[in-house]
Protein backbone atom coordinates (compact mmCIF):
# COMPACT_ATOMS: atom_id res chain seq x y z
CA UNK A 1 0.00 0.00 0.00
CA UNK A 2 1.23 3.54 -0.68
CA UNK A 3 1.97 5.72 2.32
CA UNK A 4 -1.30 7.25 3.56
CA UNK A 5 -1.75 11.00 4.09
CA UNK A 6 -4.43 10.67 6.74
CA UNK A 7 -5.47 8.06 9.32
CA UNK A 8 -8.79 7.58 11.10
CA UNK A 9 -9.08 5.27 14.09
CA UNK A 10 -12.65 4.06 13.65
CA UNK A 11 -15.36 3.88 10.97
CA UNK A 12 -17.56 6.10 13.14
CA UNK A 13 -14.97 8.91 13.27
CA UNK A 14 -15.81 12.29 11.73
CA UNK A 15 -12.17 13.46 11.81
CA UNK A 16 -8.86 11.97 10.67
CA UNK A 17 -5.21 12.79 11.48
CA UNK A 18 -2.73 14.07 8.90
CA UNK A 19 0.36 11.83 9.14
CA UNK A 20 2.61 13.42 6.51
CA UNK A 21 4.60 16.64 6.71
CA UNK A 22 3.81 19.58 4.43
CA UNK A 23 0.32 18.55 3.32
CA UNK A 24 -0.95 21.09 0.77
CA UNK A 25 -4.48 22.24 -0.02
CA UNK A 26 -5.88 20.37 -2.99
CA UNK A 27 -4.06 17.09 -2.26
CA UNK A 28 -6.14 14.05 -3.14
CA UNK A 29 -5.37 12.25 0.13
CA UNK A 30 -5.16 8.51 0.64
CA UNK A 31 -6.80 7.67 3.98
CA UNK A 32 -6.79 4.49 6.06
CA UNK A 33 -9.13 3.48 8.89
CA UNK A 34 -6.75 1.71 11.28
CA UNK A 35 -9.46 -0.43 12.92
CA UNK A 36 -10.07 -2.44 9.73
CA UNK A 37 -7.42 -1.23 7.25
CA UNK A 38 -10.11 0.04 4.88
CA UNK A 39 -9.05 2.91 2.61
CA UNK A 40 -10.74 6.09 1.44
CA UNK A 41 -9.94 9.21 -0.61
CA UNK A 42 -10.48 12.80 0.50
CA UNK A 43 -9.44 16.17 -0.93
CA UNK A 44 -7.65 18.48 1.54
CA UNK A 45 -9.19 21.96 1.40
CA UNK A 46 -6.34 23.62 3.32
CA UNK A 47 -2.65 23.24 4.14
CA UNK A 48 -2.70 21.20 7.37
CA UNK A 49 0.37 20.38 9.54
CA UNK A 50 1.29 16.84 10.48
CA UNK A 51 -0.68 15.61 13.50
CA UNK A 52 -3.57 17.99 12.94
CA UNK A 53 -7.08 16.86 12.05
CA UNK A 54 -9.23 17.17 8.94
CA UNK A 55 -13.03 16.72 8.81
CA UNK A 56 -14.03 13.51 7.05
CA UNK A 57 -17.64 14.71 6.69
CA UNK A 58 -19.46 18.04 6.92
CA UNK A 59 -19.79 18.89 10.62
CA UNK A 60 -22.42 21.38 11.83
CA UNK A 61 -21.97 23.85 14.68
CA UNK A 62 -23.06 22.05 17.88
CA UNK A 63 -22.36 18.56 16.50
CA UNK A 64 -20.36 16.06 18.55
CA UNK A 65 -16.96 15.35 16.97
CA UNK A 66 -16.02 11.65 16.87
CA UNK A 67 -12.55 10.10 17.05
CA UNK A 68 -11.55 6.61 18.32
CA UNK A 69 -15.29 5.96 17.88
CA UNK A 70 -15.72 8.25 20.92
CA UNK A 71 -16.94 11.78 21.71
CA UNK A 72 -13.99 14.22 21.73
CA UNK A 73 -15.96 17.46 22.07
CA UNK A 74 -18.34 19.75 20.17
CA UNK A 75 -18.03 21.86 17.04
CA UNK A 76 -18.36 25.60 17.75
CA UNK A 77 -18.56 26.46 14.03
CA UNK A 78 -19.65 24.72 10.85
CA UNK A 79 -16.77 22.67 9.41
CA UNK A 80 -16.73 21.46 5.82
CA UNK A 81 -15.42 18.06 4.77
CA UNK A 82 -11.68 18.44 4.02
CA UNK A 83 -11.16 21.44 6.36
CA UNK A 84 -8.78 21.78 9.29
CA UNK A 85 -10.35 20.81 12.67
CA UNK A 86 -8.74 22.25 15.80
CA UNK A 87 -9.15 24.61 18.77
CA UNK A 88 -10.65 27.33 16.53
CA UNK A 89 -13.70 25.22 15.72
CA UNK A 90 -13.92 22.46 18.39
CA UNK A 91 -14.17 22.75 22.20
CA UNK A 92 -14.17 20.33 25.10
CA UNK A 93 -17.49 19.38 26.71
CA UNK A 94 -15.68 18.99 30.05
CA UNK A 95 -14.67 21.56 32.66
CA UNK B 1 27.10 10.93 9.40
CA UNK B 2 28.17 7.34 9.25
CA UNK B 3 29.55 5.75 12.38
CA UNK B 4 30.93 2.34 13.07
CA UNK B 5 29.39 0.19 15.71
CA UNK B 6 31.50 -2.50 17.26
CA UNK B 7 28.70 -5.01 17.32
CA UNK B 8 24.99 -5.27 16.98
CA UNK B 9 23.24 -5.55 20.32
CA UNK B 10 22.52 -9.03 21.54
CA UNK B 11 19.02 -10.40 21.23
CA UNK B 12 16.95 -10.70 24.40
CA UNK B 13 18.09 -13.66 26.42
CA UNK B 14 15.73 -16.59 26.57
CA UNK B 15 15.57 -18.50 29.80
CA UNK B 16 14.42 -22.09 30.20
CA UNK B 17 12.89 -22.86 26.85
CA UNK B 18 12.07 -19.51 25.33
CA UNK B 19 11.02 -17.50 28.37
CA UNK B 20 12.19 -13.86 28.29
CA UNK B 21 14.83 -12.90 30.81
CA UNK B 22 17.09 -10.02 31.81
CA UNK B 23 20.13 -9.52 34.03
CA UNK B 24 19.55 -7.47 37.17
CA UNK B 25 20.70 -7.01 40.74
CA UNK B 26 18.72 -9.01 43.27
CA UNK B 27 18.31 -6.95 46.45
CA UNK B 28 18.09 -8.09 50.07
CA UNK B 29 14.26 -8.13 49.96
CA UNK B 30 14.13 -10.24 46.77
CA UNK B 31 13.22 -7.41 44.38
CA UNK B 32 15.36 -7.04 41.26
CA UNK B 33 16.88 -3.74 40.13
CA UNK B 34 18.26 -2.78 36.71
CA UNK B 35 20.55 0.00 37.96
CA UNK B 36 22.96 -0.02 40.91
CA UNK B 37 22.82 3.51 42.28
CA UNK B 38 24.20 4.67 45.62
CA UNK B 39 22.09 7.74 46.33
CA UNK B 40 22.54 10.71 48.65
CA UNK B 41 18.96 11.56 49.59
CA UNK B 42 18.15 14.88 51.26
CA UNK B 43 15.23 14.84 53.66
CA UNK B 44 14.51 18.49 52.91
CA UNK B 45 15.51 21.49 50.81
CA UNK B 46 18.01 22.63 53.46
CA UNK B 47 20.04 19.45 53.03
CA UNK B 48 20.51 19.68 49.28
CA UNK B 49 23.85 21.51 49.54
CA UNK B 50 25.43 18.91 51.86
CA UNK B 51 24.00 16.04 49.76
CA UNK B 52 25.43 17.49 46.55
CA UNK B 53 28.79 18.04 48.26
CA UNK B 54 28.91 14.36 49.29
CA UNK B 55 28.08 13.27 45.74
CA UNK B 56 30.81 15.57 44.48
CA UNK B 57 33.32 14.02 46.90
CA UNK B 58 32.43 10.43 46.10
CA UNK B 59 32.38 9.99 42.34
CA UNK B 60 29.71 7.61 41.18
CA UNK B 61 27.19 8.39 43.89
CA UNK B 62 24.12 10.39 43.00
CA UNK B 63 22.53 13.24 44.98
CA UNK B 64 18.80 13.69 44.49
CA UNK B 65 18.01 17.29 45.45
CA UNK B 66 14.42 18.51 45.73
CA UNK B 67 12.45 21.50 46.95
CA UNK B 68 10.44 20.35 49.97
CA UNK B 69 10.31 18.69 53.38
CA UNK B 70 9.80 21.51 55.84
CA UNK B 71 6.59 22.23 57.79
CA UNK B 72 4.50 19.80 55.81
CA UNK B 73 1.71 18.09 57.70
CA UNK B 74 -1.09 15.55 57.37
CA UNK B 75 -1.57 13.68 54.10
CA UNK B 76 0.95 15.94 52.34
CA UNK B 77 3.65 15.00 54.85
CA UNK B 78 2.77 11.31 54.60
CA UNK B 79 3.19 11.55 50.81
CA UNK B 80 6.56 13.27 51.29
CA UNK B 81 7.83 10.43 53.49
CA UNK B 82 6.30 7.75 51.25
CA UNK B 83 8.00 9.24 48.19
CA UNK B 84 11.44 9.55 49.82
CA UNK B 85 11.26 6.11 51.47
CA UNK B 86 9.95 4.59 48.23
CA UNK B 87 12.77 6.18 46.23
CA UNK B 88 15.40 4.80 48.61
CA UNK B 89 13.67 1.42 48.65
CA UNK B 90 13.50 1.11 44.84
CA UNK B 91 15.55 -1.92 43.74
CA UNK B 92 17.53 0.24 41.30
CA UNK B 93 19.16 1.69 44.43
CA UNK B 94 21.87 -0.40 46.13
CA UNK B 95 22.43 1.78 49.20
CA UNK B 96 21.37 5.14 50.59
CA UNK B 97 22.83 8.01 52.62
CA UNK B 98 20.06 10.24 54.00
CA UNK B 99 20.89 13.79 55.10
CA UNK B 100 18.35 15.97 56.94
CA UNK B 101 18.45 19.21 58.84
CA UNK B 102 17.58 17.36 62.07
CA UNK B 103 17.70 13.78 63.27
CA UNK B 104 14.11 12.76 63.92
CA UNK B 105 12.53 13.01 60.48
CA UNK B 106 15.85 11.85 59.00
CA UNK B 107 15.54 8.71 61.13
CA UNK B 108 12.01 8.16 59.91
CA UNK B 109 13.24 7.99 56.30
CA UNK B 110 16.21 5.79 57.27
CA UNK B 111 13.96 3.36 59.18
CA UNK B 112 11.55 3.17 56.26
CA UNK B 113 14.31 2.33 53.77
CA UNK B 114 15.99 -0.09 56.23
CA UNK B 115 12.93 -2.37 56.00
CA UNK B 116 14.22 -3.48 52.59
CA UNK B 117 17.42 -4.75 54.26
CA UNK B 118 19.67 -2.56 52.11
CA UNK B 119 22.47 -0.46 53.65
CA UNK B 120 21.22 2.98 54.75
CA UNK B 121 22.62 5.59 57.15
CA UNK B 122 21.23 8.98 58.10
CA UNK B 123 22.93 12.21 59.21
CA UNK B 124 21.39 15.28 60.85
CA UNK B 125 23.06 18.63 60.19
CA UNK B 126 22.00 20.52 63.34
CA UNK B 127 24.76 20.45 65.98
CA UNK B 128 27.36 19.39 63.38
CA UNK B 129 27.08 21.83 60.49
CA UNK B 130 27.40 21.16 56.78
CA UNK B 131 31.15 20.50 56.77
CA UNK B 132 31.19 17.93 59.56
CA UNK B 133 28.14 16.22 58.10
CA UNK B 134 29.68 16.14 54.62
CA UNK B 135 32.86 14.57 55.99
CA UNK B 136 31.03 11.82 57.94
CA UNK B 137 28.51 11.15 55.19
CA UNK B 138 31.23 11.03 52.52
CA UNK B 139 33.07 8.24 54.35
CA UNK B 140 29.89 6.14 54.52
CA UNK B 141 29.03 6.94 50.89
CA UNK B 142 32.50 5.75 49.83
CA UNK B 143 32.07 2.45 51.70
CA UNK B 144 28.64 1.92 50.15
CA UNK B 145 29.87 2.73 46.64
CA UNK B 146 32.80 0.33 46.83
CA UNK B 147 30.55 -2.37 48.26
CA UNK B 148 27.93 -1.82 45.55
CA UNK B 149 30.55 -1.84 42.81
CA UNK B 150 31.24 -5.51 43.53
CA UNK B 151 27.62 -6.65 43.38
CA UNK B 152 26.89 -8.76 40.30
CA UNK B 153 23.90 -9.01 38.01
CA UNK B 154 22.09 -12.33 37.74
CA UNK B 155 19.70 -13.74 35.19
CA UNK B 156 16.07 -13.21 36.15
CA UNK B 157 12.79 -14.08 34.42
CA UNK B 158 10.91 -11.16 32.88
CA UNK B 159 8.23 -11.62 35.56
CA UNK B 160 10.59 -9.93 38.04
CA UNK B 161 10.59 -6.68 36.07
CA UNK B 162 8.27 -3.84 37.12
CA UNK B 163 7.46 -1.56 34.17
CA UNK B 164 5.61 1.75 34.50
CA UNK B 165 4.18 4.04 31.83
CA UNK B 166 3.20 7.67 31.39
CA UNK B 167 3.24 9.72 28.19
CA UNK B 168 4.21 13.34 27.71
CA UNK B 169 4.01 16.19 25.22
CA UNK B 170 1.48 13.99 23.50
CA UNK B 171 0.01 14.71 20.11
CA UNK B 172 -2.25 12.80 17.78
CA UNK B 173 0.60 10.46 16.82
CA UNK B 174 0.88 9.17 20.40
CA UNK B 175 -2.69 7.85 20.21
CA UNK B 176 -1.99 6.30 16.80
CA UNK B 177 1.47 4.84 17.38
CA UNK B 178 3.56 5.19 20.56
CA UNK B 179 0.79 4.66 23.13
CA UNK B 180 -0.62 1.57 21.36
CA UNK B 181 2.99 0.27 21.25
CA UNK B 182 3.11 0.42 25.07
CA UNK B 183 -0.37 -1.13 25.21
CA UNK B 184 0.74 -4.02 23.04
CA UNK B 185 3.77 -4.53 25.31
CA UNK B 186 1.50 -4.72 28.38
CA UNK B 187 -0.92 -7.07 26.60
CA UNK B 188 2.08 -9.39 26.03
CA UNK B 189 4.05 -8.96 29.30
CA UNK B 190 1.30 -8.67 31.93
CA UNK B 191 0.27 -12.32 31.20
CA UNK B 192 3.94 -13.23 31.77
CA UNK B 193 3.69 -11.95 35.35
CA UNK B 194 5.21 -8.46 35.30
CA UNK B 195 3.93 -5.56 37.39
CA UNK B 196 2.66 -2.60 35.34
CA UNK B 197 1.23 0.78 36.26
CA UNK B 198 -0.47 3.72 34.57
CA UNK B 199 -1.82 6.93 36.10
CA UNK B 200 -2.43 10.62 35.21
CA UNK B 201 -5.78 11.21 36.90
CA UNK B 202 -6.71 14.52 35.21
CA UNK B 203 -5.79 13.13 31.84
CA UNK B 204 -8.36 10.34 31.83
CA UNK B 205 -11.10 12.99 31.63
CA UNK B 206 -13.22 12.18 28.61
CA UNK B 207 -12.24 8.52 28.79
CA UNK B 208 -13.42 7.88 32.35
CA UNK B 209 -16.20 5.55 31.17
CA UNK B 210 -13.57 3.42 29.39
CA UNK B 211 -11.05 3.49 32.26
CA UNK B 212 -13.68 2.43 34.78
CA UNK B 213 -14.59 -0.56 32.61
CA UNK B 214 -10.97 -1.73 32.46
CA UNK B 215 -10.93 -2.62 36.17
CA UNK B 216 -10.77 -6.29 37.10
CA UNK B 217 -14.02 -5.98 39.10
CA UNK B 218 -16.82 -3.54 39.77
CA UNK B 219 -15.42 -2.68 43.20
CA UNK B 220 -11.98 -1.81 41.77
CA UNK B 221 -13.67 0.23 39.01
CA UNK B 222 -15.73 2.06 41.63
CA UNK B 223 -12.56 2.74 43.64
CA UNK B 224 -10.95 4.17 40.51
CA UNK B 225 -13.98 6.36 39.73
CA UNK B 226 -13.98 7.75 43.27
CA UNK B 227 -10.32 8.82 42.87
CA UNK B 228 -11.01 10.39 39.49
CA UNK B 229 -14.15 12.19 40.69
CA UNK B 230 -12.43 13.49 43.83
CA UNK B 231 -9.77 15.14 41.66
CA UNK B 232 -12.44 16.73 39.45
CA UNK B 233 -14.39 18.09 42.42
CA UNK B 234 -11.69 18.91 44.98
CA UNK B 235 -8.96 20.21 42.70
CA UNK B 236 -10.20 21.21 39.25
CA UNK B 237 -13.62 22.59 40.16
CA UNK B 238 -12.23 24.23 43.30
CA UNK B 239 -9.34 26.02 41.58
CA UNK B 240 -10.06 26.44 37.88
CA UNK B 241 -10.36 29.86 36.28
CA UNK B 242 -11.42 28.60 32.83
CA UNK B 243 -11.91 25.28 31.02
CA UNK B 244 -8.20 24.44 31.49
CA UNK B 245 -7.68 24.89 27.76
CA UNK B 246 -4.39 26.72 28.47
CA UNK B 247 -3.04 23.84 30.58
CA UNK B 248 -4.67 20.56 29.70
CA UNK B 249 -4.16 19.99 26.76
CA UNK B 250 -0.79 21.76 27.01
CA UNK B 251 0.42 24.29 24.46
CA UNK B 252 2.70 21.55 23.13
CA UNK B 253 -0.23 19.15 22.79
CA UNK B 254 -2.19 21.78 20.85
CA UNK B 255 0.77 22.57 18.57
CA UNK B 256 0.86 18.83 17.88
CA UNK B 257 -2.79 18.77 16.86
CA UNK B 258 -4.62 17.67 20.02
CA UNK B 259 -7.73 19.79 20.49
CA UNK B 260 -9.57 18.69 23.65
CA UNK B 261 -8.92 16.83 26.90
CA UNK B 262 -11.28 14.08 25.69
CA UNK B 263 -9.12 13.49 22.61
CA UNK B 264 -5.97 13.49 24.74
CA UNK B 265 -7.50 11.05 27.25
CA UNK B 266 -8.49 8.55 24.56
CA UNK B 267 -4.95 8.54 23.16
CA UNK B 268 -3.50 8.24 26.65
CA UNK B 269 -5.60 5.15 27.42
CA UNK B 270 -4.13 3.35 24.41
CA UNK B 271 -1.14 2.70 26.72
CA UNK B 272 -3.01 -0.05 28.57
CA UNK B 273 -3.68 -2.08 25.48
CA UNK B 274 -6.84 -4.03 24.93
CA UNK B 275 -6.64 -7.18 27.07
CA UNK B 276 -5.15 -6.41 30.49
CA UNK B 277 -7.26 -5.11 33.34
CA UNK B 278 -6.00 -3.16 36.33
CA UNK B 279 -6.25 -5.02 39.62
CA UNK B 280 -5.97 -2.19 42.16
CA UNK B 281 -5.86 1.59 42.55
CA UNK B 282 -2.77 2.91 44.32
CA UNK B 283 -2.32 6.15 46.23
CA UNK B 284 0.54 8.34 44.94
CA UNK B 285 3.91 6.57 45.55
CA UNK B 286 2.17 3.53 47.10
CA UNK B 287 3.80 0.16 46.38
CA UNK B 288 1.49 -2.41 44.78
CA UNK B 289 0.55 -5.24 47.12
CA UNK B 290 -1.85 -7.49 45.24
CA UNK B 291 0.68 -9.46 43.21
CA UNK B 292 1.64 -9.27 39.54
CA UNK B 293 -0.60 -7.36 37.15
CA UNK B 294 -1.52 -3.89 35.98
CA UNK B 295 -2.19 -1.16 38.57
CA UNK B 296 -3.55 2.38 38.45
CA UNK B 297 -1.73 5.04 40.48
CA UNK B 298 -3.39 8.35 41.34
CA UNK B 299 -0.84 10.83 39.93
CA UNK B 300 -0.52 14.21 38.33
CA UNK B 301 -0.19 14.22 34.54
CA UNK B 302 3.00 16.32 34.82
CA UNK B 303 5.78 14.04 33.60
CA UNK B 304 8.41 14.40 36.32
CA UNK B 305 5.90 14.26 39.19
CA UNK B 306 4.29 11.14 37.76
CA UNK B 307 7.51 9.24 37.02
CA UNK B 308 8.89 10.19 40.47
CA UNK B 309 5.77 8.73 42.14
CA UNK B 310 5.88 5.53 40.08
CA UNK B 311 9.59 5.07 40.85
CA UNK B 312 8.77 5.52 44.54
CA UNK B 313 6.12 2.80 44.12
CA UNK B 314 8.96 0.43 43.18
CA UNK B 315 8.86 0.40 39.37
CA UNK B 316 12.28 -0.20 37.80
CA UNK B 317 11.87 0.71 34.10
CA UNK B 318 9.64 3.42 32.66
CA UNK B 319 8.14 3.49 29.15
CA UNK B 320 7.41 7.02 27.94
CA UNK B 321 5.56 7.67 24.67
CA UNK B 322 5.99 11.19 23.33
CA UNK B 323 4.71 13.01 20.28
CA UNK B 324 6.16 16.52 20.35
CA UNK B 325 9.27 15.48 22.29
CA UNK B 326 9.21 15.54 26.09
CA UNK B 327 12.83 15.25 27.28
CA UNK B 328 12.22 14.01 30.87
CA UNK B 329 14.32 11.48 32.75
CA UNK B 330 14.56 10.26 36.33
CA UNK B 331 17.58 9.89 38.64
CA UNK B 332 17.04 6.22 39.48
CA UNK B 333 14.76 4.77 36.80
CA UNK B 334 15.67 4.54 33.11
CA UNK B 335 12.99 6.30 31.05
CA UNK B 336 12.58 4.83 27.56
CA UNK B 337 11.26 7.35 25.01
CA UNK B 338 9.05 6.05 22.22
CA UNK B 339 7.86 8.31 19.41
CA UNK B 340 5.78 7.82 16.29
CA UNK B 341 6.04 11.41 15.11
CA UNK B 342 8.48 11.40 12.17
CA UNK B 343 9.25 15.11 12.60
CA UNK B 344 10.16 14.63 16.28
CA UNK B 345 12.21 11.54 15.52
CA UNK B 346 14.14 13.61 12.97
CA UNK B 347 14.48 16.91 14.86
CA UNK B 348 14.98 15.51 18.39
CA UNK B 349 16.65 12.19 17.59
CA UNK B 350 18.99 12.36 20.60
CA UNK B 351 15.97 11.99 22.91
CA UNK B 352 14.22 9.05 21.23
CA UNK B 353 15.06 5.44 22.13
CA UNK B 354 12.47 3.76 19.91
CA UNK B 355 11.17 5.11 16.60
CA UNK B 356 7.71 3.72 15.77
CA UNK B 357 6.88 6.24 13.03
CA UNK B 358 6.59 3.30 10.64
CA UNK B 359 3.13 2.74 12.14
CA UNK B 360 1.96 6.01 10.54
CA UNK B 361 3.40 4.96 7.18
CA UNK B 362 1.69 1.58 7.60
CA UNK B 363 4.99 -0.23 7.15
CA UNK B 364 5.18 -1.26 10.83
CA UNK B 365 2.37 -3.06 12.65
CA UNK B 366 1.51 -2.32 16.27
CA UNK B 367 2.37 -5.92 17.34
CA UNK B 368 5.80 -5.52 15.67
CA UNK B 369 6.28 -2.19 17.49
CA UNK B 370 5.30 -3.90 20.76
CA UNK B 371 7.96 -6.57 20.17
CA UNK B 372 10.54 -3.85 19.43
CA UNK B 373 9.63 -2.16 22.72
CA UNK B 374 9.98 -5.42 24.67
CA UNK B 375 13.42 -5.81 23.09
CA UNK B 376 14.32 -2.24 24.12
CA UNK B 377 13.01 -2.79 27.67
CA UNK B 378 15.21 -5.87 28.05
CA UNK B 379 18.27 -4.14 26.57
CA UNK B 380 17.67 -1.24 28.94
CA UNK B 381 17.22 -3.57 31.91
CA UNK B 382 20.49 -5.28 30.92
CA UNK B 383 22.32 -1.97 31.09
CA UNK B 384 21.82 -0.01 27.88
CA UNK B 385 21.67 3.65 28.89
CA UNK B 386 18.54 5.45 27.76
CA UNK B 387 18.75 8.72 25.86
CA UNK B 388 17.57 10.55 28.99
CA UNK B 389 20.33 8.93 31.04
CA UNK B 390 23.04 9.85 28.55
CA UNK B 391 21.78 13.45 28.43
CA UNK B 392 21.77 13.75 32.22
CA UNK B 393 18.02 14.08 32.70
CA UNK B 394 17.40 13.40 36.41
CA UNK B 395 14.15 15.20 37.11
CA UNK B 396 13.03 14.34 40.63
CA UNK B 397 9.87 16.27 41.47
CA UNK B 398 7.87 15.75 44.63
CA UNK B 399 4.10 16.06 44.47
CA UNK B 400 2.75 18.63 46.92
CA UNK B 401 -0.89 18.27 47.96
CA UNK B 402 -1.32 21.69 49.59
CA UNK B 403 0.62 24.60 51.15
CA UNK B 404 2.99 23.85 54.02
CA UNK B 405 2.20 25.15 57.49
Amino acid sequence: MSIPHILAHNKKDTVGVVVVEGLKAGTNMLGVVTADDSTFRLKAKMDVPIGHKIALVDIKKGDTVWKYGQDIGKAIADIKKGEHVHVHNVKTKKW
Amino acid sequence: MASKRKKKHSQPAKLNGGRLSFHGWRRENGRVGVRNHVIILPLDDLSNAASEAVANNIKGTLAIPHAYGRLQFGEDLELHFRTLIGTGSNPNVAAVVVIGIEDQWTKRVVDGIAKTGKPVTGFGIEGTGDLGTIQKASRVAKEYLQWASELEREECPISELWVSTKCGESDTTTGLASCPTVGNMYDKLIPKGIYGVFGETSEITGGEHLARERAISKSVGDKWYKVWKAYQDDVIEAHKTNDLSDSQPTKGNIAGGLTTIEEKALGNLEKIGHKCKYIDVLAPAEAPAKGPGLYYMDTSSAAAECVTLMAAGGYAVHTFPTGQGNVIGNPIVPVIKISGNPRTVRTMSEHIDLDVSGILRRDMTIPAAGDALIDMIIRTANGRLTSAETLGHREFVLTKLYRSA
